[in-house]
This record gives C-alpha cells, structure tokens and sequence, in this order.
C-alpha cells in the first residue's frame, strides 16, 4: 500500500493537524468506502489455509486494494470541496454479509498553509 | 471411518504444519521487530505541535490471518468450558504485530523519524457459519513524520 496516498497531492495524517503547517479553513467530514465480496479462486486457497493457518495473502491485498480505493474516495471528495489535506483520518471494517466486507475510511478536510 | 481418518489427517497436518509455520513467523517477527527498534511508535502526537516535523504521511499496514485446523478444534472444545483461549491469543498477537511491522517498514521506507498517533482496528472476515475457521483481518495505520 506504498502508494496510498501518492498519487494525489492531498496530504492524509491521523494527527489533529499537518506538521508544520496551519489549518486555515475547515471544510467538515469527508468519506469513503467500498464493499468488496470474496473472489472465489481466493476462497479455495483460503480453504487450503484454513488447514495450516498462517496469513491469507489473498485476502490481505483483497483488502489493502479496497482500502485504497476507499481512501480515493475520501481524497476525491476533500478535493471537490476544495482541501489540500485530510486530517484525523480513521478507517473502519464491518463485514456486511457473508463473504463481504465493507471497508470504511473518514476524515475531516481541511486547507492548510 | 473415512471422515474419522480424514478429520484425524487434518488435525495432524494442522498441529504439525500450523505449528512449523507459526514459529517460523515468530522468528521472523522478533528479527524485524529488533531491526525497526530505533523508530519510536506512539499512540499519543495528535495534539501535540511538533516543531522538529516538516513533513507528514499517513501510513497503513494491514494482514489477514487465519487459524490453523487444529487450533479451531480445539477452540471448539475450549467453546464448552469456557476459559481462555490461548490458541486465539497467538493468532491476533502475530497478527497485530505483523500489521504494526508492515506499517513500520513502509514509514521507514519513507524516512520517518517517528511513526505517531497509531490506531489499531480489527475486523472478522470469515463466513457467518459457526464450524468456519475463523480469519481475522488487523490493520495499524499511523502518521509518520520526518
């Protein structure tokens, strides 16, 4: 996930604020997110493993890719109400169905100097 | 007789298997965790100014682990009499820790000098069945500053 947040010039933190910079304009909450249901292939390896045990490498980038694009979301739509930064950013995971997963990212969108 | 014979197989491959691959990932995590010593992990920093930090990235690092068959039979068991599950407990704690490595490696990665205000979040993936393995994803996320 080494490109989270590369691709935008949108600066993301979990701080309060951006580091040697002020916050000069809030614009409130901003999120995203994405449902993603299990690939089958993946299922079967999965079902190997539950066997061993061990990571499910899979399911982690499964994961990691809907995380990305729940965050994509969130960065879109502080870009529309004019941010540069997203701050206090928080992700949630709740499993919505069987074999479905909704992974959930929030922030509050600020301007900063 | 069969599902007897095939059960008792796959206790076996889980026990031995599960147990050579755990420890393997333990001696993997222990090496890692030694070598990312020098860059300090807080939970605090959110409000704090931090006049020495010019620049600021988020990080996440996440893993999906899943237990081995052995360890959900006999969590099934642990299920009747209640009481600790210690094969659950080694299950989360290489994962957290993994997901905290993962995040680590990346901020180091980036040149950070501190990883702040990190969050842990922890989700259950596996099906709604009650006899499914459990497979649990962890996710640390954090804000390196350099």
């Amino acid at each position: 996930m080494t490109s989270l947040s590369r691709p935008v010039n949108l600066i993301l933190t979990t701080l309060e604020g951006v580091p040697g910079k002020e916050i000069i304009e809030h614009y409130g909450l901003v999120q995203g997110s994405t449902i993603r249901a299990k690939h089958v292939g993946k299922d079967i390896m999965a079902g190997f493993k539950n066997i061993v045990g061990g990571e499910l490498k899979g399911y982690t980038e499964l994961l990691q890719e809907a995380r990305k694009e729940s965050v994509e979301r969130m960065v879109k739509q502080a870009q529309l109400l004019g941010a540069n930064a997203v701050v206090n950013v928080r992700f949630a995971t709740s499993s919505v169905a069987p074999g479905a997963a909704e992974l959930f990212a929030y922030g509050t969108a600020v301007k900063v100097q | 007789m069969i599902e007897l014979i095939t059960f008792l197989i796959l206790i076996g491959v889980g026990y031995f298997v599960g147990q050579h691959f755990e420890s393997q990932h333990y001696a993997s995590i222990k090496a890692r965790e030694k070598q990312t010593l020098h860059i300090p992990l807080m939970t605090f920093g959110a409000k704090q100014t931090l006049p020495h930090a010019h620049e600021a990235q988020m990080f996440v690092g996440s893993v999906v682990v899943a237990n081995d068959y052995f360890k959900t039979f006999s969590a099934s068991l642990r299920n009747l009499v209640g009481g600790r599950m210690v094969v659950y407990e080694s299950l989360i704690d290489r994962g957290r820790r993994e997901a905290v490595l993962r995040m680590k490696e990346e901020a180091i990665a980036w040149g950070a000098s501190q990883v702040i205000n990190i969050r842990f979040e922890t989700a259950n993936i596996a099906g709604q069945q009650a006899n499914q393995a459990s497979c649990v994803e962890v996710m640390a996320y954090g804000t390196g500053i350099r």
